[in-house]
């Protein structure tokens, strides 16, 4: 098992070099590269775009920059962003917290209804319950999430709809303190509406995956013979079924990662949430070549971080697979 | 001479009546999925829209009604505007049906770009294995990698960036989009054409002495037709999301142009005052995407019942 995790780890090793120069060459590909922000500034000439060049080692071939740039990542050192002044590294340290705790958020939310609502259809398939999640499930994956997010605006901030006990849901734009002050409940209130935002495409998706793994385990021997022994019915879904269920679920959570990043800058943007994807337009629309290099570096390592958690956590909870 | 011909033409009588019969089936199959029937009638109706859109459409998509509008949206059903107009003072509806031939568009030509990318490189990668077929699999693996909204924003705003942003046309968002999203189809073109380059008649038809090009593309291609048309439907609803997105976030399709996306680019600022110009694109974008998917989703199980 340990030279398994081993070697799975090391084989990333060269994908995310990859990777990286993938992005790095894209983004030399800009106009000016990183001086991209200055080349519009009229107080800027062009001898001084000639100096920067050369003092930021620009006018190096195109590989020595990316050794240059791969040399300084390896101590931690990302760069400056060119729109804010200040280290990359500092600007999205800054703002994971505030992203870790929408995906975060969002992730449990999905996972928990996703999964409940798959159990729930693959206990009885094709009843009305049943119909119902489906339906559900193809209208969460067809939604386009920044309409969503603005029918919710539309409903409870325009309208105003109340909840049951007269309880308002806020936006998140709206009056949220940033200081420790105000404490958790005023944190979660203003998560709701991002997070139920984030959480529809997944619980869509996941409850539909979850029905048709469910369905398959039901009809295995198995499952047949643990009835036979006459161990109630709840019994053997919960506890026969659903440990076997939740198998493969582990790898289509694990793919879901690019798309809850996605997913996240979206919801950001759109309800002025203080995250690294809203770092990430602002960063688009200056053109600030370090903090897009950090921020594609960073949501890429953790999409093949999670696929490699996946891969390992896979082989350890399912012992028919081989650690080749 | 004379004996063999009759036993072909026999062969191959027998094995028309096999694919009709095959045909036949799925065609049941297919429509015993009512919803699927439904997906494809609303899609056909959104493709007619799209074609027709400027003999259906009642005004011009950027025509401003300078005559009713006083600097606020007009509400639907005020002079003459069905569904209002947009904070401009332009024909919603108009707007829409203009905006149904963009994304529509969008949407069928970025996917075909992906869809024959991604078959010829899967299809490359499965046929021969060893170094082409881990040097192909590596590159999906790394493009897979990198999220795939953040990669096409960086894309639409290098082309931004580059010359300006009305550089980002139809063309341009079509090219991005297509360059990057074939991927999928060729992991599922590889594992297919891995298991069928085994068979006997891809034996046999090197036996016999074909170029490897006239096997992959007229023996084994067809039998991987299944899965790639199921991929290419559920594409088109995705890429309609995509687009729609890119545009949302202003690195998609540019206005004056409409597209779905972009006509909601200003709706959140005016939601208040026009709630319709926030609620009617996105509904146009949901149908059609609830209409693709249950399309592909009906097409999968008439198609291919063992695939998921």
């Amino acid at each position: 098992m340990l030279t398994y995790v081993i070697r799975r780890t090391l084989l990333n090793v060269p994908l995310l070099i990859l990777i990286s120069m993938v992005i790095f060459i894209i983004l030399s590909n800009a106009p000016g590269g990183p001086l991209a922000p200055y080349l519009q500034n009229p107080h800027i000439t062009q001898a001084d775009i000639e100096r920067l060049k050369h003092n930021l080692g620009l006018d190096q071939p195109l590989p020595i920059q990316y050794l240059h740039w791969l040399g300084k990542v390896l101590t931690g050192d990302l760069g400056y962003s060119t729109s804010n002044s200040e280290s990359v590294m500092h600007a999205i340290l800054d703002r994971l917290p505030a992203t870790l705790e929408l995906m975060g958020s969002a992730f449990i939310f999905s996972l928990a209804i996703g999964v409940t609502f798959g159990i729930l259809s693959a206990l009885r398939p094709y009843s009305w319950l049943d119909y119902v999640v489906t339906t559900f499930a193809f209208f969460g994956q067809s939604m386009p999430v920044f309409w969503f997010a603005l029918m919710l605006q539309l409903a409870f901030a325009v309208y105003g709809i109340p909840l049951p006990d007269g309880y308002k849901i806020q936006l998140p734009s709206a009056s949220m303190c940033s200081t420790d002050a105000c404490g958790l409940g005023d944190r979660i209130e203003h998560l709701i509406l991002p997070t139920v935002v984030l959480s529809l495409l997944f619980i869509a998706t996941w409850s539909r995956f979850m029905r048709s793994s469910m369905l398959e385990v039901v009809s295995t021997d198995y499952m047949r013979t643990a009835r036979a022994k006459g161990l109630a019915r709840a019994t053997v879904v919960l506890k026969h079924g659903l440990k076997n269920a939740l198998i493969p679920l582990v790898t289509v959570v694990a793919l879901g990662l690019p798309s809850l990043v996605a997913g996240a800058v979206v919801t950001e943007t759109i309800f002025a949430w203080p995250g690294m994807g809203r770092l990430f337009i602002n960063a688009l629309t200056q053109f600030d070549f370090a903090l897009l290099m950090g921020y594609l570096m960073l949501v890429s390592f953790l999409v093949v971080l999670f696929n490699l958690i996946a891969d390992i956590a896979y082989a350890w909870l399912d012992p028919r697979v081989k650690y080749s | 001479m004379t004996t063999t011909l009759p036993t072909a033409q026999i062969l191959s009588d027998e094995l028309e009546k096999e694919y009709e019969l095959r045909r036949h089936v799925t065609w049941r199959r297919f429509r015993r999925h009512k919803l699927a029937l439904a997906g494809a009638v609303v899609f056909g109706i959104m493709l007619l829209v799209a074609i027709l859109a400027n003999f259906i459409a009642p005004w011009d998509p950027n025509y401003i009604d300078q005559a009713h509008w006083t600097g606020y949206p007009l509400a639907p059903g005020v002079a003459g505007h069905i569904l209002g107009t947009d904070e401009n003072g332009r024909d919603l509806l108009s707007r829409l049906i203009f905006g149904a031939r963009i994304s529509l568009t969008v949407a069928i030509f970025a996917v075909t770009m992906e869809i024959v990318l991604g078959t010829i490189l899967g299809a490359i990668a499965g046929f021969y294995g060893k170094v082409v077929d881990f040097t192909i699999m590596r590159i999906t693996d790394v493009v897979l990698s990198i999220p795939l909204l953040p990669l096409l924003l960086v894309l639409t705003a290098i082309v931004a960036q580059t010359s300006n942003k009305a550089a980002l046309n139809f063309a341009s968002i079509v090219l991005i989009i297509g360059f990057v999203s074939w991927p999928p189809v060729a992991r599922i073109v590889r594992a297919v054409f891995l298991s069928l380059r085994e068979r006997e008649y891809a034996e046999a038809a090197r036996a016999i002495g074909n170029r490897d090009a006239r096997i992959i593309f007229r023996h084994l291609l067809p039998n991987a037709m299944a899965p790639i048309i199921v991929q290419a439907t559920l594409e088109v609803a995705n890429v309609i999301i995509l687009e729609s997105t890119l545009s949302f976030l202003g690195f998609g399709i540019q206005p004056p142009t409409a597209s779905w996306g972009n006509m909601l680019a200003n709706a959140q600022a005016n939601m208040a005052i026009a709630p319709w110009a926030a609620v009617f694109p996105g509904l146009c974008i949901l149908v059609t995407v609830l209409a693709i998917n249950y399309l592909g989703d009906g097409l999968r199980d008439a198609l291919d019942p063992n695939m998921r």
